[in-house]
């Protein structure tokens, strides 16, 4: 009896949990990709399986090759622009949480500066967002300070609804998803095993490369996670900072949605979400989370 | 989307009804009288856009009708998503004209009986024959009297000839046109063509709803006098290409400066500057205007591009609930409101009402095109136009009388939409 129940209680443990990964993840996923395979109409859709959205997902997209059709346009667009915010907020998160564990001696100081980097998530999404237009625009404070400075004459476009503004936003909003987990992991580092590296002749750089780095492994690769997948499903930091002029595989699936055409918004959906597993299996080779949480 | 509340009743309607017939009976019983307004007051549960609401209109239906105004506000592509998944989440919708191609044969709305309408006779001929001033105006798109009417109440086919089975009564209508920014432009524009003028390389935006843009761009490819469209509301997927391939080669070359989506979006692009001619709805105009920014509204020798929203009753509406909707529905046709709709630069539904309730020099300035006597106010109190100011546009006739066609879906809109994301994408 005793054996009996405590076989059991991992489970019944576990069981809200699943219960709520079911309802609110496993069920929907099922019924995307199901829906995936239905055909639609302006008002209805109805239960089929056809596999003509994923056909109209990738339409001429082999054969147009080497140019690149619209869906590849668009995931290359989104890739790059997934790969320079990584880069980026990956250097970023690991300086900043570098200085907070290893440069910060107070505990107290360091709680402080890590909710500082919370700040961005203080205003809501649009609000943020509009309010790069003051900063950044063509009569914006950038652009006033430069031309006051005699830098240039003409307003510079480039700032926003661009590239840069796009890249710009979605690092400000990413950072700290790098900063928390690589701040979590180096601060379980064992100082004396920096003070053993120095003590072996190990020079700074040597030392982050050789230790630190590699034990921060697991929180890079979860802060990398974060970043990749938020990233790539983001539609409406590319859309307002791009002037909705930049495309992302997010942005065609809600212009699909608002349309009334469910069935091949979920089949981009699969596909979008096939795309990410793969990025994040490719990175799960590299650490293995398990083992070193 | 599928049909799936065809089977019954639902637990919760059916306790909804129950509901409501205990307190009638309930009052009957008590008091013998039965009276629509002795027990609760009813609430119906409105949704629309936010363009489509004011508190002010809620306010005033409460104090003349006792009828609670809940308003349910989403956005344009969600009201037609809200009727088709959740049809019982509304007793009252306001929704626009071209979505009908998509309402009606999904079976969530059902038509209003005309005889139950007082001012049915009175309802602008714009709407329900696509007249003005007894001459037709443009029709391509999904113009109002072409779904004007249902065969029968429960029908998903629109009539070609008026029966007493309406499908949505108008509440406000208005013709659309690009805005421009005179101050920073410095000439006079005349055509839909000015859009992809490369004088105003990184200076230009449309709006990015497919459905509303494809159109906007329409009119642009044809006073460029690159395509002949057979339908503008209705292309062909040749007439798509060509309409698509316009937009992208000027998206190539630099001419936007960005698409907007939302209202706000639109206001902000046009204040600061980033835009000085664009895709626009007048009450963003007027928003633009408030902040002392000149903005014109600018009409165009090609017509305007219209569009028209009216009220829609959900097919799962009944008892007390639907006679207080109707009688909403006639209030808001009595002028209070059509007056409030047109000093906000609408138009309302009933002419000859809304004039009732407006001070002639209002009227004189919104609907006759004349210079202002007095400064005129917006809806909030605050300053709008300066006395002597003419309406942009000029008069009712003459904006809508320069309609050349109507805000639709059409019949390739699976299409259209893929060919939108490819030049989104370019």
């Amino acid at each position: 009896m005793l054996d009996v129940k405590s076989r059991w209680t991992p489970y019944w443990q576990a069981a809200p949990l699943a219960f709520v990964f079911f309802v609110f993840f496993v069920l929907p996923l099922a019924i995307t990709f199901m829906v995936s395979f239905w055909t639609y109409t302006g008002y209805s859709i109805t239960p089929a399986f056809v596999a003509d959205n994923y056909v109209t997902a990738f339409d001429k997209c082999f054969a147009s090759l080497p140019d690149l059709c619209t869906t590849f346009r668009t995931y290359l667009s989104t890739l790059k622009f997934c790969l320079m915010v990584w880069l980026i907020t990956l250097v970023l998160g690991f300086t900043i949480a570098y200085y907070l564990v290893f440069e910060i001696k107070s505990p107290t100081t360091r709680i402080v500066l890590a909710l500082l980097t919370t700040i961005p998530f203080w205003t809501s999404n649009v609000i943020r967002m509009i309010s790069w237009i003051p900063l950044l625009g063509r009569n914006g404070l950038i652009n006033q300070a430069l031309m006051n400075a005699g830098i240039t004459s003409q307003p510079v476009d480039w700032l926003l609804y661009s590239s840069f503004s796009v890249t710009l936003s979605l690092v400000h909003i990413n950072t700290v998803f790098m900063i928390v987990p690589i701040l979590n992991s180096m601060s379980r580092i064992d100082k004396s095993l920096i003070e053993a590296a120095y003590d072996n002749g190990a020079g700074a750089w040597q030392t982050i490369w050789n230790v630190i780095i590699p034990l921060s492994k697991t929180g890079i690769a979860i802060g990398s996670i974060f970043v990749i997948t938020v990233v790539m499903g983001d539609f409406i930091s590319i859309g307002l900072m791009g002037g909705q002029q930049i495309a992302s595989a997010g942005k065609v699936i809600e212009t699909q949605i608002t349309a009334l055409q469910f069935p091949i918004a979920a089949a981009n959906a699969i596909v979008l979400l096939a795309v990410v597993l793969m990025i994040v299996w490719t990175l799960l080779r590299f650490v293995d989370i398990r083992k070193e949480l | 989307m599928k049909k799936t509340d065809n089977v019954g009743i639902s637990r919760r309607t059916l306790l909804k009804g129950s509901a409501i017939t205990a307190g009638f009976i309930g009052t009957t019983v008590v008091t013998g009288f039965p009276a629509v307004h002795a027990d609760e007051p009813i609430t119906l549960r409105y949704l629309s856009t936010a363009t489509n609401q004011s508190p002010a209109i809620a306010a005033k239906a409460k104090e003349v009708l006792g009828i609670n105004i809940e308003y349910v506000t989403v956005t344009t592509d969600d009201v037609t998503k809200r009727i088709l998944t959740q049809p019982d989440s509304f007793d009252l919708v306001d929704s626009e004209y071209f979505q009908l191609k998509n309402l009606i044969p999904s079976g969530s709305l059902v038509g209003i009986d005309a005889k139950k309408i007082k001012l049915v006779d009175k309802l602008v001929p714009a709407l329900t024959q696509g007249k003005v001033n007894g001459k037709s105006i443009g029709d391509q798109g999904t113009a109002p009297h072409k779904v004007f009417y249902l065969e029968k109440q429960r029908g998903k086919t629109f009539a070609s000839e008026p029966t007493d089975w309406i499908t949505l009564i108008p509440t406000t209508y208005n013709a659309d046109t690009l805005g421009i920014r005179p101050d920073l432009i410095k000439r006079p524009i005349d055509s839909w063509a000015e859009l992809l003028n490369p004088e105003f390389k990184g200076k230009a935006a449309i709006l990015n709803i497919p459905s509303i843009g494809i159109m906007d761009a329409a009119m642009v490819n044809e006073a460029m006098g690159l395509v002949k469209y057979g339908d503008k509301g209705n292309m062909t997927k040749e007439e798509i290409d060509k309409t698509i391939a316009t937009l992208i080669e000027a998206k190539k070359a630099g001419q936007f400066r960005a698409f907007w989506s939302d209202f706000n979006e639109s206001v902000n692009l046009m204040a600061s500057g980033e835009t000085v001619i664009q895709s626009m709805w007048s009450p963003a105009v007027t928003a633009v205007r408030l902040k002392g920014i000149p903005c014109t509204f600018q009409p165009l020798k090609e017509g305007y591009r219209a569009w028209a929203a009216g009220f829609g009753l959900p097919k799962t509406l009944k008892g007390k609930k639907l006679d207080a909707a109707y009688e909403f529905i006639n209030w808001f046709l009595s002028g209070w409101a059509g007056a409030y709709l047109n000093r906000q630069g609408y138009y309302a539904a009933v002419l000859e009402t809304a004039k009732e309730n407006m001070q002639p020099y209002e009227w004189a300035f919104w609907m006759e095109g004349k210079p202002a006597e007095k400064d005129i106010m917006g809806p909030d109190g605050g300053l709008l136009e300066k006395a002597g100011t003419i309406r942009d546009g000029g008069s009712y006739d003459t904006r809508m009388g320069a309609v050349a066609c109507w805000n639709s879906i059409m019949d390739e809109n699976a299409y259209m939409v893929q060919k939108w994301n490819e030049f989104i994408a370019a």
